[in-house]
């Protein structure tokens, strides 16, 4: 397992450009396979439009604890870009103002930037409906300074939502490294005590599954279903929803594809997984994504691509929701992840 | 053609049968659908039946599809690997059970 981000190990594909080329070529360009753009066309959603936002999606570094082989990010301990108070600021005046209904920090690890809770006690104050923190678990493990996380999400209404890529160790442990499993289990635990995940509590802890290799998730509500039983009978953890996320072709997850040669076979599966009716509930058409320096896109997939809105405001300095809702969607290949089966987004199944 | 009789990319072919055949080939489909939905028993069991049966009549893209299919429902190796030693007990059984035959056979054409 890899204990350093590609950008560390100057590999080719920490270039976005690199990416994008590998996303547009190969099966798609000699039309073994149809481009996300003709598929779309088929059924009038081309070019892709926002609808009301309801999610602003804010990343507030690519700093982790971790090193996850599936990573889209490409986080790690070595990742440096952190986001600074005064674009914090500007977050919060975006957030006073918003028509969004849903803050969601994301990362990295989210706690690991040392202006993080000071964020959250503003972000907090602006009262926005559902604020939700992607927290890996592990984190509040990993240090000391790190303990009182429950405490302090319990405080300031939190809405906790975790990585568990398997109720299993041996499968969390070959995606996340070595330990993760038990440290996850614990934070969970933690999480329960003070009242996260409690099945009649106002503290909402949901899970996240991703799968642990080149395959799709299963039925959400089944691995939901598999996911409880296990974790309550086993180590007597609760928890709200799970939710099914695909791997999309970004960063880690398509460096693990190219290099194990799963690659095309993954590409196909997306493919022939393509649903239509998960088209127009796509997580872009209602979701800004802000990075750790303040830049505007349409999703997190696309800040990774280095695909900033096609808008003329596109940096939350210039912030303006109704110009910025007018625009087209960038898309690739890679939005066939989101399209998949019942659908994937960061709030789970779309269809 | 390819120089071998199988190919792991003939799998996503498969579809392509009903090209000659398009009413059998429809009705096969359909009914192959029917059958892994949930039912009296879970897609999750039926699944672990089709990996095990995969296995008993040695079939290359079943095997493929099933092992992926298993991963997507969050089957365990542990599990996957019972199954299998269950379809393989049930081949050898269905071998060594004929072992009777033998015996009964020899008995008669004994003295």
């Amino acid at each position: 397992m890899a204990t350093k981000s590609l950008l560390k190990r100057n590999n080719e594909l920490a270039n976005a450009k690199r990416q994008l080329d590998i996303l547009d070529g190969g099966i798609f360009a000699d039309g073994e396979l149809p481009k996300f753009a003709d598929k779309i066309k088929e059924i009038g959603h081309f070019p892709l439009r926002p609808k009301k936002l309801e999610i602003l999606q804010i990343n507030v570094g690519y700093m982790c604890n971790q090193v996850c082989e599936h990573c889209h990010v490409d986080a790690g301990p070595d990742r440096k870009e952190i986001m600074t108070v005064e674009t914090m600021k500007q977050c919060i005046e975006v957030i006073k103002k918003t028509g969004a209904h849903t803050l969601d920090l994301t990362g990295g690890a989210p706690e690991m930037n040392p202006n993080f809770r000071w964020f959250v006690e503003e972000a907090s104050k602006a009262g926005i409906k559902d604020f939700i923190v992607r927290s890996n678990l592990t984190i509040i493990r990993a240090n000391k300074k790190y303990y009182d996380l429950p405490q302090f999400f319990k405080k300031h209404n939190v809405h906790v939502v975790s990585s568990m890529p398997h109720y299993t160790r041996g499968k969390t442990d070959k995606q996340r490294g070595d330990g993760v499993f038990d440290k996850s289990i614990k934070a969970l635990q933690e999480l329960n005590a003070v009242g996260y995940g409690m099945p009649d509590s106002d503290l909402k802890l949901d899970l996240v599954y991703n799968p642990s290799g080149a395959f799709l998730p299963g039925d959400q509500m089944a691995l939901e279903k598999d996911f409880k039983k296990a974790l309550m009978e086993d180590f007597e953890i609760s928890f709200h929803n799970l939710f099914a996320i695909t791997n999309l072709p970004v960063s880690r997850f398509l460096d693990y594809l190219i290099a194990s040669e799963n690659y095309e076979d993954y590409m196909y599966a997306l493919v022939e997984a393509y649903n239509p009716s998960a088209v127009a509930n796509v997580m872009c058409t209602n979701t800004i994504s802000i990075s750790w320096d303040g830049w505007l896109y349409d999703c997190d997939f696309n800040q990774m691509l280095g695909l900033k809105v096609a808008n003329k405001i596109q940096h939350i300095s210039e912030y303006n929701e109704a110009i910025l809702n007018d625009r087209n969607i960038l898309i690739s290949q890679h939005c066939y992840g989101c399209t998949a089966g019942a659908g994937s987004s960061c709030q789970g199944t779309v269809a | 053609m390819s120089k071998t009789y199988y190919d792991p990319a003939d799998l996503r072919k498969f579809g392509k049968i009903t090209e000659w055949s398009e009413e059998l080939g429809t009705k096969f489909f359909d009914y192959y659908g029917k059958v892994f939905e949930e039912g009296a028993l879970s897609a999750r069991e039926k699944s672990l039946i089709a990996l095990a049966v995969s296995h008993v009549v040695k079939c290359p893209y079943c095997i493929d599809a099933y092992t992926k299919d298993g991963l997507q429902k969050g089957i365990t190796k542990e599990e996957m690997m019972e199954a299998v030693h269950a379809g393989a007990a049930i081949e050898s059984g269905a071998t060594l059970v004929h072992g009777v035959q033998m015996m009964k056979k020899y008995d008669k054409l004994s003295m």
